[in-house]
């Protein structure tokens, strides 16, 4: 393609990325670099049914002035990056000079906001990814050899967790395994054990939500590898048949090198969506035991007062670290093969 | 305190008569935007409140058990998403930080003729809510079940875990108590009842600086404890709607929820044996103090600034409509505890009167309040699934709130 052709081509979506992908990111990285302005506070009198009483409250017309002086707040420069709730680097370094072990280290930097985030971010994105390509495939693999009438019906079925939203899927089950839902009151029953509630140790929440993870994001890596399997040349296929190769052997020496460079894309979108984990802690109810990264952004956004936009742009920044840490390794691969087959 | 008390005895004699002035039913026109909980008692007032802006304006009203997590982003924006919002002593805080409801002393003097004085909410002089109930947790007991196994109602936490081991050893129930404990906005406020229960203080005297990690704090902690252990074992996940749930059911014989509760618990739905067996009691004290374990709350609403007068307005004269209605308050006496003049207050308004009496202290309205609240939201979960101790927890709500209300400029 001419580079004149491919520039018009891409240029649309290219503007598109860069309204509404670039520019917010920048936005959010000059936020973080900011934290509120000052509060000034005064002593005023408040009476209320349970009577009157002197207490504090702020200064709105003082504060608003400070705000109006610096809209985007006090310059924090990398500050809120490593405050507590963020990269803890005194806490850090606190702890590793007061603790006498590593588990007790350990301990001290996973009970840190960021990190214990971090730690159930990273066993979901590897907890999740591995089974959704093993199952995608295998489901791609049994669907491919059905009977052309039964096989619109079944995908249909079989995409349905991706069809139904991440919030609603997460609250259906969450009832299911209520300790007097059917699959909550069916496992207590298995293990014959009246007080077994997956809700309340934090392994079982963890255990549910990678399932529910699995759950719903094996329709996606099926719908990739069913494509793909679409493709597989018929003639090798053939010759192998005919060679008496029996049907593992085909799958192992002739799709799954097909497939291959399918299954990279699929582990790197995977690997991605599941480091942005938020609705099911949300529908699971397990902020308590499980928080992600996208679940700190939300808490700042979404607690009971003003919302910490220096500290969520702060962990967005991170997440897109993080992210990008995470696809290295993949990316360089594809690079590679990309490299090799030329 | 003494204020309540005399505006409930006074509700007894008072004739309720609507004194001159407009009258703030029938809004003929502009738009009516309200944010609101979620519970039975706020559902019989928002009904007063349509029925009072009857066909003229654009009414909705939306009911979301989120609304203090909605509250900031909502009312920010301009013009505002909502044109009201129903707000408590704990939300308004919140709300006045960003100066995102207005004072309303014009419109309390055009309209107002019917309110009562301690339906005001004054602050620094100026009227920025009108409060129509009071409210606060307390207990609730099943009568036939103390009465089977010989329990006397408790009066102190220590009897309440007493009682509840004893009807778990009877084998009637597992896990016969309940709170809301759910991880955020709910086991926040089980740990500020139980802290102020044991007399502490949440600040150093005058300022945002925090100190809850102390003799009184651990104390709070531990007695949390040994109540989610006679409860549902899934108690992280329950809030007030889903432990009045459980007790509907008759999993619970004790549990400590908001005297509103009574709208739905005590209504004509459900198992009327339950109902019938329901009955409430004082909140009670803990650890040997003086004070009942619980917060004194007032229900009212708030108008907001970044909406047009006209709506502004409109909204108001529906509200007030409903927070100067004798006629539904004496019609749900049970509902909640009305503030309206003329209400003649229902049997179950006893326990809130009991707790004002006793000197519960009404929930901080402090700016602050909120951040420490959402540090101990998150941070206490560790401690009660048993994975940390009482003072690393208490240390770690603190560190939690110093480095939020840095950023937001308390310290």
């Amino acid at each position: 393609m001419p580079h004149r052709t491919f520039f018009w081509f891409f240029f649309p979506s290219g503007l598109a990325m860069l309204l509404f992908i670039g520019l917010p990111i920048i936005s959010s990285f000059f936020q973080s670099l900011h934290i509120e302005p000052e509060q000034i506070l005064m002593e005023v009198e408040k009476c209320d049914p349970f009577g009157c009483k002197t207490e504090t409250k702020v200064d709105i017309e003082a504060t608003s002035k400070l705000q109006e002086e610096q809209p985007l707040g006090r310059f924090n420069g990398l500050g809120t990056y490593g405050d507590r709730n963020h990269l803890a680097f005194d806490e850090i370094k606190e702890a590793w000079s007061n603790s006498s072990s590593m588990a007790e280290f350990t301990d001290i930097l996973l009970n840190l906001p960021f990190y214990k985030a971090l730690l159930f971010t990273l066993t979901f994105c590897f907890a999740v990814t591995p089974p959704v390509v093993v199952l995608g495939f295998i489901v791609a693999l049994s669907i491919n050899t059905i009977t052309k009438s039964l096989k619109g019906p079944t995908i249909f079925g079989v995409i349905l967790p991706m069809i139904v939203t991440p919030l609603i899927g997460s609250l259906v089950l969450f009832w299911m395994i209520d300790a007097k839902g059917i699959l909550g009151a069916t496992i207590q029953y298995l293990f014959d054990d009246p007080n077994l509630s997956l809700k309340s140790s934090s392994q079982l929440t963890w255990i549910t939500l990678i399932i529910y993870g699995i759950w719903h994001n094996t329709p996606f890596a099926f719908v990739v590898f069913y494509a793909a399997l679409q493709t597989v040349p018929q003639d090798p296929i053939e010759a192998a048949i005919i060679d008496g190769a029996t049907r593992y052997e085909r799958v192992r020496h002739i799709v799954i090198p097909h497939l291959y460079p399918v299954a990279t894309f699929i582990i790197l979108i995977c690997l991605m969506d599941n480091f942005r984990v938020l609705e099911p802690i949300i529908g699971f109810a397990a902020e308590g035991v499980a928080q992600s990264l996208s679940w700190m952004i939300y808490n700042d956004l979404r607690s009971e007062n003003k919302m910490l936009f220096g500290s969520a742009g702060a962990t967005s920044m991170l997440t897109i670290i993080g992210v990008a840490f995470l696809l290295t390794p993949v990316l360089i691969r594809t690079w590679r093969e990309f490299r090799t087959e030329r | 305190m003494k204020k309540l008390l005399i505006a409930l005895l006074f509700s007894f004699v008072s004739t309720g008569a609507y004194a001159d002035g407009h009258s703030p039913c029938g809004v003929t026109d502009g738009t009516i935007k309200i944010l609101a909980n979620e519970f039975t008692t706020y559902r019989i007032f928002m009904d007063e409140v349509k029925s009072c802006a009857g066909d003229g304006a654009d009414f909705s009203v939306t009911h979301s058990v989120d609304h203090n997590k909605l509250q900031v982003a909502a009312l920010s924006a301009n013009p505002a998403e909502f044109s009201a919002k129903l707000v408590t002593n704990g939300s308004i805080t919140t709300l006045m930080n960003d100066n995102l409801i207005r004072p309303l002393d014009d419109l309390v003097a055009k309209y107002g003729s019917a309110l009562q004085d301690n339906q005001k909410i004054v602050i620094d002089g100026k009227i920025y809510a009108i409060a129509f109930m009071a409210n606060a947790q307390h207990l609730w007991y099943r009568e036939s079940i103390l009465n089977d196994l010989g329990i006397a109602v408790p009066s102190t936490y220590e009897e309440v875990i007493a009682a509840a081991e004893k009807i778990k050893a009877s084998g009637k129930m597992a896990n016969p108590y309940a709170g809301a404990f759910k991880s955020g906005w709910n086991l926040g406020q089980e740990f500020v009842n139980m802290y102020l229960g044991h007399g502490g203080d949440f600040f150093k005297a005058g300022t945002a600086e925090v100190s809850v990690n102390n003799d009184k704090g651990v104390a709070a902690l531990n007695m949390l404890k040994r109540l989610t252990e006679v409860s549902n074992p899934d108690f992280l996940t329950q809030d007030t709607n889903a432990v009045k749930e459980e007790w509907e059911s008759g999993n619970v014989a004790l549990m400590h929820v908001w005297n509103s509760g009574a709208a739905s618990l005590l209504d004509d739905e459900g198992d009327q044996m339950i109902k019938a067996d329901t009955r409430l009691a004082n909140s009670p004290t803990v650890g040997g103090g003086s004070k009942p374990a619980t917060t004194l709350w007032w229900d009212g609403f708030g108008i907001a600034t970044n909406t047009s007068d006209a709506n502004a307005e409109a909204s108001f004269r529906a509200l007030l409509g409903a927070a100067t209605s004798t006629e539904m308050a004496n019609a749900n006496p049970n509902a909640t505890i009305w503030l309206i003049d003329g209400y003649t207050p229902g049997d179950t308004a006893g326990p809130v009167v009991d707790a004002a009496n006793r000197g519960a202290t009404p929930y901080p309205s402090l700016p602050y309040m909120a951040l420490l609240h959402g540090a101990l939201s998150t941070e206490l979960v560790e401690f009660l699934q048993g994975n940390e101790s009482a003072e690393k927890a208490l240390a770690d709500v603190e560190a939690a709130y110093v480095a939020k209300a840095t950023e937001q400029g308390f310290l």
